[in-house]
């Protein structure tokens, strides 16, 4: 059979195209940001001029904030699971490896069974892990028997039936440290809590304390206002300032570096987070949690110009939240387009986030705010929209249609109408003096 | 926001009494605050996390966490509590003359 010729020189014979080589791109991690940075990509370069891999440990994409359900039996674990594979669009390139280490000097990417992923430009996706293993006795005696978290499937899913053997007692909701990914979770946990226990008629017969490291559970000014009331409403205490070093799972207790104790019979705990244990591996990509510092609002890394992050896995200081993640997705692609091309870097993210929290009894909140204006009240994204910072019932639908929003929309890497990665001001009680 | 007077120095800070811009700063203010919050004499490892503290939100538009500095100001956690005692990250903040580290709402 006679070879067939070189790509390049085929190429080279078509007078339009002036690059002889394709680009490697490689995005590591095929979670929220992997995937949406795959899909967009995936539609703004041709075939022929660029490769598009994602990489991967394993192939169960998970939707995260549906995990926060599972403990109160409103969700099962097999409806929040696809496989990734599936969420990447045709002609993207999908490796199924655990990442060894990124060489930033070679441009490549070692798997760790030695191949070689040389790349053009990196996307590090990679999320952030748990590390129970961080706090002193967390894993030991009591882990998954009254220790529990819901942060992982396995420990929500053994959470479930744990709730549901549970008679009262001191019920303990403990964030370690921050940060950590969704950083209301815990507090929508216990707000849940409060109606699972209510409806099994074992409230009365439960203390249930919420126990974080700052000093407030609601730390920023104008979500404080509006919503201190629902910790009195609900009945939950509040313990502040206690900096978790400690678990004793044997005898019920959780001790604080100050050496403060507080019994439980039950601990929901929301671990230390760090970042990927590839990036700790990797000369000068990561600090020394494991994030990747990166520039807020170009999304490049600091480490390199053609290394790019985002989603959990960088070190910005807003929430690790899917919002924050698909709000990057836009302005990371459109920065990757540029960078190839030559051009400045769009300084286009502006910290928008926006979530919803559930508040029990079919209601939540909505909250938007970005890295200078705090959570606002009003609706989003106009006058006519959800209302925010006031809880409702159309705000947990919300809630509970995105789940199919994000497997269809989101992750496919297609705009929202009216909802971009800079925050909208239409519609919010915008203060005078701001 | 409001305007405090601290070692002679006018300064921004917030109803806590956070500093709200980093840039008022020097190290006479840093002492006075750390006096007014039962720090009688900042010591060379107080100065340590103080502006480790500093650097890294200047930096980084994040204030570290407990564990951040725990890990990477050279100083252990138990030694930053009586150091600071109460809340080190938060006390470290205010005495380093940078906002109030936050959660998300």
């Amino acid at each position: 059979m006679a070879p067939r010729p070189p790509r390049a020189n085929l190429r080279a014979a078509n007078q339009e195209v002036t690059s002889v080589t394709k680009r490697q791109i490689v995005i590591l991690g095929g979670g929220t940001g992997g995937t949406m940075t795959a899909n967009r990509l995936r539609r703004r370069f041709d075939e022929d001029e660029a490769d598009i891999h994602v990489v991967d440990r394993d192939n169960r994409h998970v939707y995260q904030p549906g995990l926060l359900f599972v403990p109160f039996g409103l969700t099962q674990l097999d409806e929040l699971v696809r496989p990734r594979r599936r969420q990447l669009r045709k002609g993207i390139l999908f490796h199924e490896s655990e990442v060894d280490s990124v060489a930033l000097d070679q441009n490549a990417v070692v798997l760790s069974d030695g191949t070689e992923l040389p790349y053009d430009v990196l996307v590090v996706a990679s999320g952030a892990r748990l590390q129970p293993e961080e706090t002193e006795g967390m894993t030991d005696a009591g882990w998954n028997k009254h220790v529990f978290t819901f942060y992982s499937p396995e420990g929500a899913e053994a959470l479930r039936g744990a709730l549901e053997r549970f008679q009262g007692g001191r019920l303990v909701v403990n964030l370690v440290d921050m940060p950590i990914k969704c950083p209301v979770a815990p507090l929508e946990f216990a707000f849940l809590a409060d109606w699972h226990l209510r409806e099994r008629g074992v409230r009365a017969g439960t203390e249930l304390v919420y126990v974080t490291p700052l000093d407030s559970a609601f730390t920023k000014a104008t979500c404080a206002e509006h919503l201190s009331f629902l910790l009195e409403d609900k009945e939950i205490e509040l313990v502040t300032d206690f900096s978790a070093g400690e678990v004793d799972g044997a005898s019920g207790k959780l001790v604080s570096y100050d050496e403060r104790e507080l019994d439980f019979d039950l601990l929901v705990t929301v671990p230390l987070h760090g970042g990927a244990a590839y990036v700790e591996r990797s000369q000068g990509l990561g600090d020394a949690l494991g994030f990747v510092p990166t520039d807020k609002a170009t999304l490049q890394a600091a480490a390199k110009p053609n290394v790019f992050a985002l989603g959990d896995a960088t070190d910005l200081p807003t929430s690790k939240a899917g919002s924050v993640t698909h709000f990057e997705a836009e302005v990371l692609a459109e920065n990757i387009g540029r960078f190839f091309a030559g051009e400045e870097l769009e300084a286009g993210y502006d910290g928008h986030t926006n979530c919803f929290i559930e508040t029990g009894f079919h209601k939540a909140l909505l909250i938007d705010f970005n890295y200078d204006v705090e959570p606002l009240p009003g609706h989003f994204p106009a006058a006519l929209g959800l209302p925010l910072l006031r809880e409702s019932r159309v705000n947990h639908l919300g809630k509970l249609a995105f789940q199919w929003l994000y497997w269809h929309a989101l992750l496919p890497g297609r705009d929202l109408p009216a909802i971009g990665p800079t925050m909208p001001t239409r519609g919010k009680e915008i203060p005078v003096n701001a | 926001m409001t305007m405090a007077l601290i070692a002679d120095s006018p300064v921004d800070v917030d109803a806590e009494g956070f500093m709200t811009s980093p840039e008022q700063w020097n190290e006479q203010i840093a002492e006075a605050i750390a006096a007014e919050n039962g720090i009688a004499e900042l010591t060379e490892r107080h100065w340590l996390v103080v502006r480790f503290m500093r650097e890294r939100y200047l930096e980084t538009g994040n204030a570290p966490s407990i564990r951040s500095l725990g890990k990477e100001s050279g100083v252990p956690v138990k030694e930053l509590y009586q150091l600071f005692p109460k809340g080190p990250a938060k006390l470290a903040a205010k005495i380093g003359g940078i906002p109030k580290p936050k959660g998300c709402i």
